[in-house]
C-alpha cells in the first residue's frame, strides 16, 4: 500500500527532515511512525498526503507512484486518504454533520447518500446523538473522534494520523487508537504517528521508529 | 456527479453565502453601499442625458425656418411656392404670411405704430413659415431642406437656426462619451472594492479553505462560495443603485413637468425603464462575478495546507 524508496526531504529553510528513508507498509497492515519530535514524522505523512513532495527519492501509494501525481490531480488523490489532524481541524461555525460531510460534499455525493453515510460514521465513533451539535460543544476527545468520523465517512482504504491523541489523557487516548484499531480489523490500512511509546504497546501494532530522518533499528527507536 | 446533485450543490451554496453575507449585516450593507453609489453616478449621469435628448429631439420640432420672399416677387408666385413646398416629404406645414399680414403683426407687437406709418410702402416682403416634418427634424435634415428652398427662384433668404441643433447634439455627444468614461471608470472601482472584500473574506476563512483541500476540495470548489457572495455583493449594490436615480426622477418629475409646460411641450422626466433597471442589475451582477472570480482564483490558488 505505502512504500518509500530512499525518500530524502529537504525544506526550504535548509533543515533535512527526512535523510533516505525506506519502508513498506502492506495492505491493511496498521503501523506507527515514532521517534521525537523533528524526527520526521510528520514529514512522512505530509509526503503521502501530498502536502510535501520528496525532494529526492520516491513514494508509492497503491502502487502509484506519487511523483507522477500532478497538482491538478491531488484533489482527486486526497479523496481516497482520510486524514486525522492532533488539532482536529474542524469547522467551528458549522454543526458536527456538516464537518463529517464536508467530504462527500466536495466529492459531489447525492445529498440523500451523504445524510446516510454521516450517520454511520458518526455512530462508529460513538456520537450519533450530537449529530446537530456544533463542535466547541463537545470535549477535546469528542472532537477528535468527529475529526475520525470525518476521515472515513469516504471509506477510504488508508488513514493516516499525525499524533492524534496528542492533546488528550492516557484513557481517552487509548479509546482513539482502539477506534483506529477496530477499522484496521475491517482492511483498512492505518498509519499514526505519535511519540507515546506505551499506547503502542498496548494496541499491538508494527512500529516504524524514526531518528534524525533515518528509519532506526527497532532497539535504539 | 449527477446534475441533481450538481445543481443541489450550488443551490446550497447560493444560500449558504447569502446566510453569510447577513450574519455581518452591518459589513455587508457597507460594502453593498459602496457599491450602489459608485453604480449610482453614472447611472444617474446617464437618465439625465437619456432626457436631455429626448428634450432636445421634441425641440427640434418647434424649429420652424421662415423663408423671405424676393420684394418683387407675385403673391401668386408666393402661393405657388408654398404649394410646392407642402408637397416635399420632409415638410409638415407652411403657412404664408403676406407683406400687409406681416406688417400688421409687426405693428402690433413692436409698438413702432407711428414710426410705420412714417413709411411710404410696406417694407416687407411676403414670407413663408415652413415646419419640417418631424423625420426631418434634424441637423442635418433642416439644412438640406433650408438648401433646397434657397435654390427656389424668388426667394430672398431662408433663416433657420440648425446652428443650435448642431450644439446642442454635440454638447450631448460630449457628455455622452463623459458618461462611459465616469461609467467604466466606476466599474473598474466596483471590480477592486468586491476583489478587496473577497480577498480579506479568503484570508479571514484560510483555515477553513486549507480544511477543505486537505479532504480533497479543488480550487474551483473552494472558490465557489466566494463567486456567489461577489454575486450578491453586485445584485445587492445594483439594487441600492437603483434608489438614488428613483429618488430624483420623483423629485424631478413636477418641476420639469412645470418646465416644458411654460415651453409649451408634452415632455415628462423618465427614470429607469424595466429594460434598463434588468440591464444594470444584470450589469451589477457580472461585475460582482468578475470581481470575485479575479480575487478568489489568485488568492486561493496561494492557500496550500501544511
Amino acid at each position: 500500500m505505502i512504500r518509500f524508496d530512499q525518500v530524502h526531504k529537504r525544506y526550504t529553510n535548509g533543515r533535512e527532515a527526512l535523510a533516505g528513508v525506506s519502508f513498506t507498509i502492506a495492505d491493511g497492515e496498521m503501523a506507527f511512525l515514532t521517534g521525537h519530535s523533528g524526527a520526521g514524522k510528520s514529514s512522512i505523512l505530509k509526503l503521502i498526503a501530498l502536502i510535501e513532495r520528496p525532494t529526492r527519492g520516491q513514494v508509492f501509494i497503491g502502487n502509484q507512484n506519487t511523483a507522477s501525481i500532478k497538482a491538478s490531480g491531488i484533489p482527486q488523490f486526497r479523496r481516497h486518504l482520510g486524514v486525522v489532524f492532533q488539532d482536529h481541524k474542524l469547522l467551528h461555525d458549522r454543526p458536527i454533520s456538516d464537518n463529517v460531510a464536508l467530504p462527500l460534499i466536495i466529492a459531489g455525493v447525492p445529498k440523500r447518500e451523504i445524510d446516510k453515510r454521516v450517520r454511520a460514521a458518526l455512530d462508529q465513533v460513538g456520537l450519533l446523538s450530537k449529530e446537530q451539535g456544533l463542535p466547541l460543544e463537545l470535549s477535546a476527545g469528542e472532537q477528535q473522534r468527529v475529526g475520525i468520523a470525518r476521515a472515513i465517512v469516504g471509506k477510504p482504504k488508508l488513514l493516516i494520523a499525525d499524533e492524534p491523541t496528542g492533546n488528550l489523557d492516557p484513557d481517552l487516548a487509548l479509546e482513539i487508537m482502539q477506534l483506529f484499531k477496530r477499522f484496521n480489523d475491517v482492511g483498512v490500512t492505518v498509519v499514526i504517528a505519535t511519540h507515546d511509546v506505551h499506547l503502542i504497546d498496548r494496541v499491538g501494532a508494527r512500529r516504524i521508529g524514526l531518528a534524525d530522518g533515518r528509519v532506526a533499528p527497532p532497539a535504539a527507536a | 456527479m449527477s446534475v441533481q446533485t450538481w445543481l443541489e450543490r450550488h443551490a446550497q451554496t447560493l444560500v449558504g453565502s447569502l446566510g453569510r453575507l447577513s450574519q455581518q449585516p452591518v459589513a455587508t450593507l457597507m460594502t453593498v453601499t459602496v457599491i450602489g453609489i459608485a453604480l449610482a453616478l453614472p447611472l444617474l449621469l446617464g437618465v439625465f442625458l437619456n432626457n436631455a435628448r429626448t428634450a432636445t429631439a421634441q425641440w427640434n420640432q418647434t424649429f420652424d425656418m421662415s423663408v423671405y420672399m424676393d420684394k418683387k416677387a407675385t403673391p401668386s408666385r408666393t402661393q405657388a411656392l408654398a404649394k410646392e413646398l407642402r408637397s416635399r416629404p420632409d415638410v409638415a406645414a407652411v403657412r404664408v404670411i403676406t407683406a400687409a399680414e406681416g406688417l400688421a403683426q409687426f405693428r402690433s407687437a413692436s409698438g413702432f405704430g407711428n414710426a410705420l406709418d412714417a413709411l411710404e410702402e410696406n417694407p416687407l416682403p411676403d414670407a413663408l413659415v415652413v415646419t419640417p416634418a418631424p423625420a426631418a427634424s434634424t441637423p442635418e435634415g433642416m439644412a438640406a431642406l433650408e438648401a433646397a428652398i434657397r435654390t427656389e427662384a424668388d426667394v430672398q433668404s431662408v433663416q433657420a437656426d440648425t446652428e443650435w441643433g448642431k450644439r446642442v447634439q454635440a454638447i450631448l455627444g460630449v457628455l455622452r462619451r463623459i458618461v462611459w468614461l465616469t461609467g467604466a471608470l466606476l466599474a473598474l472601482g466596483v471590480l477592486l472594492v468586491i476583489g478587496n472584500t473577497i480577498r480579506l473574506d479568503i484570508l479571514n476563512r484560510r483555515s477553513e479553505i486549507e480544511v477543505m483541500k486537505l479532504v480533497g476540495a479543488t480550487d474551483g470548489f473552494a472558490r465557489r462560495p466566494f463567486l456567489y457572495t461577489g454575486i450578491w455583493y453586485g445584485l445587492g449594490g445594483g439594487l441600492v443603485a437603483i434608489l438614488p436615480v428613483e429618488i430624483a426622477v420623483l423629485l424631478l418629475a413636477a418641476p420639469v413637468a412645470r418646465l416644458a409646460g411654460a415651453y409649451g411641450s408634452q415632455f415628462r422626466f423618465l427614470g429607469l425603464g424595466v429594460a434598463e433597471g434588468g440591464m444594470l442589475l444584470a450589469g451589477a451582477l457580472a461585475l460582482g462575478w468578475v470581481g470575485s472570480w479575479l480575487a478568489a482564483t489568485r488568492h486561493i490558488r496561494g492557500i496550500d495546507p501544511s
